[in-house]
């Protein structure tokens, strides 16, 4: 293989071509007319086709083991009961990131407050409800009523206006709720106070010279630019619950864990009713990426000169520029010989 | 509102009285008894080496700073604390939010914003803090921008501007919410030596406008120009004050011919 047969045609070289790489006298307005051929990369291109081989193996085996039972697969994956234990699912997620956001948002509020005594609860609230694993949790507030009969309202230590059972108030999905909802809240307090506290202390200090009222300061200061800090640890923890709430088929609620394992407890098809609810997380799990994606997005502003640009931009910017990518490379491959 | 009583030889009390500021961080004291008096409508200087306590003068005028002893007051107005009887209360923080609203401060490293474009930075304060409508602080706001020479980046974020503009666009931001007094606390310090002059010309316009100011900064020429009163500080005292031509050229204080020795 050369390089230099075309060129040498079109452009006649000195009989002492060799030197003219190397030496002083490399004349560089005689390049401007020259064919470019990009560098190989055989090795790359090597590793990439095996990775791809056993990729095509294992998708091979998927397809054709019948073990993964896809017919099964494809009758559940859409059955009904599937379906609403899907949104039963939701519903936990849902409860339990508010619940948890919401309440932990308070606790990162009292952790940064100036009074030690909110500080202190804060601090203990967090210490409590990070060191229960969840699920005893969950078990615990299943059986309050084992606890306390009745719950009622009134003055503390003093009379009480009214009770009523507990038993009744809290049902299995109460229980979740609420089981989910603290666990939650204590690690949402400490992704939301290091938001918080990665802000620059000059910001509010600007704020605090500017005048203004302190309310404002952070909600319009100063959580804006924690936000950027908490949004990818909070997507973390919203994707950690979604899956998180298949603990709670320890309290029979019908979520999509749960479900599965009703079905193949009855038809002993373990493998694909599993593959159901793996898939069906999967799913859920995107969705939730790509809302992470744009909620980020939103809250860059200012962060860089120039924001990047979204995937779907990036996707046509490709698309525009195929024209100029495919042909410089026929010529070259054309110039080969 | 208290009224620190006397004043001055021209018969207007003094915009900023400062008196007796004693402050400590620790062990180590770093304000011990600074008296000023800055006259509306003045330029005053600030020089003084590293950690004489010149930053913390400012922001203990603006009460970003608490005092251990010692007393401000803006146009007659005590910052901070409200006298009644012989006593003086400690004032809510929401009371010294809206004293903070008449004093300006420009910082070193500009401290604007980043999330909010240059415009909404300047509309920020008036709206939030004087609760002026949402119009007529834009209105302000791009005249100021105007006023400093950026009225063509009104919609751009401050990344995206160099570090004079910046800082040329947090003295709008100051001067947005009408201060009767401007605070700079080095304000060219952060910036490239290309840089420092457009924002001097900004500050050098203000001083002809009548703004009342005090600058803290290393730039003897722009005090030799601008100020009305050259004050020199070091270890946390006032050493010596006056015309810069007298503070600058004929020193008394021997602490002041070393520093400038140094600097000039
Ligand atoms: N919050 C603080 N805690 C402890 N020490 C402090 C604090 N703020 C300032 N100091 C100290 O107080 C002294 C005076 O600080 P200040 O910032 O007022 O100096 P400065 O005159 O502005 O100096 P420079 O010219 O370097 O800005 C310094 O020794 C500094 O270390
Ligand atoms: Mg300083």
């Amino acid at each position: 293989m050369t390089l230099t047969t075309d060129t040498a045609a079109a452009r006649p070289r000195p009989a002492a071509a060799a030197d003219h790489d190397h030496g002083h006298d490399l004349d560089l307005d005689e390049l401007a007319g020259l064919r470019t051929v990009p560098a190989r990369h055989p090795w790359r291109w090597a590793a990439g086709i095996a990775a791809l081989v056993v990729l095509a193996q294992f998708a091979h085996g998927l397809a054709t083991n019948p073990g993964w039972d896809w017919a099964t697969f494809r009758v559940y994956f859409t059955a009904d009961t599937i379906l609403q234990a899907i949104g039963r699912t939701l519903e936990l997620t849902a409860y339990g990131t508010v619940l948890g956001f919401l309440l932990g948002a308070g606790v990162a509020a009292m952790r940064l407050s100036r009074s030690a005594v909110l500080r202190s609860i804060a601090w203990a609230y967090v210490w409590v409800f990070r060191s229960i694993p969840l699920i005893v949790q969950l078990v615990f507030w299943f059986n309050l009523s084992y606890l306390y009969k009745r719950f009622g309202f009134g003055i503390p230590f003093g009379p009480t206006f009214g009770d009523f059972e507990t038993v009744g108030v809290l049902g299995a999905l109460g229980a979740a709720v609420l089981g989910l909802g603290l666990h939650q809240a204590a690690f949402a307090a400490e992704i939301i106070r290091g938001g918080i506290i990665a802000v620059d202390a000059g910001q509010r200090e600007a704020a605090a010279a500017l005048g203004i009222p302190r309310w404002r300061q952070a909600r319009r200061i100063v959580l804006p630019q924690a936000m950027r800090g908490i949004l990818p640890a909070a997507a973390n923890e919203v994707i950690s619950l979604l899956k998180g709430t298949s603990v709670v088929y320890v309290m029979a609620i019908g979520e999509l864990f749960y479900q599965t394992q009703v079905i193949y407890g009855r038809t002993g098809r373990v493998v694909p009713l599993l593959m159901v609810a793996t898939v069906w997380y999967v799913v859920l799990t995107t969705v939730l990426s790509i809302g992470q994606y744009y909620v980020e997005r939103h809250f860059a502003r200012g962060a860089q000169r120039t924001p990047p640009p979204t995937p779907l931009q990036r996707v046509r910017a490709f698309v525009h520029s195929l024209p100029d990518r495919t042909r410089p490379a026929a010529r070259t491959s054309g110039g080969q010989s | 509102m208290t009224t620190l009583t006397k004043t001055g030889p021209a018969g207007a009390a003094p915009m900023v009285r400062v008196r007796g500021l004693h402050k400590s961080f620790g062990r180590l004291e770093v304000l011990r008894g600074v008296d000023l008096d800055v006259p509306a409508g003045s330029v005053t200087v600030v020089l003084g080496p590293s950690g004489s306590g010149k930053s913390t003068l400012l922001r203990a005028i603006n009460h970003l700073e608490k005092l251990d002893r010692g007393h401000v007051a803006i146009d007659g107005e005590l910052i901070g604390y409200r006298r009644a009887g012989d006593r003086l209360y400690e004032l809510k923080e929401r009371e010294v939010l809206r004293q903070r609203t008449g004093i300006g401060f420009v910082f070193q490293n500009f401290n604007l914003f980043p999330h909010l474009t240059v415009l909404e930075n300047l509309v920020e304060a008036p709206v939030a803090a004087l609760r002026r409508p949402r119009a007529e602080a834009r209105a302000t706001a791009l005249a100021l921008l105007e006023r400093v020479g950026l009225a063509d980046k009104a919609a751009a974020y401050p990344r995206q501007l160099s570090g004079g503009q910046q800082q040329r666009v947090a003295i709008a931001r100051a001067l947005a919410l009408e201060p009767k007094v401007l605070l700079f606390d080095e304000p060219t310090s952060a910036l490239d030596p290309e840089l420092v002059g457009e924002v001097l010309d900004v500050i050098k316009d203000l001083a002809r406008s009548g703004t009342t100011m005090i600058v803290v900064t290393h730039e003897i020429g722009f005090a030799r120009e601008v100020a009305d009163t050259v004050v020199f500080m070091d270890g946390g005292v006032v050493v010596e004050q006056g015309p810069p031509a007298e503070v600058l050229d004929r020193p008394r204080q021997e602490r002041t011919r070393a520093f400038l020795a140094k600097v000039l």
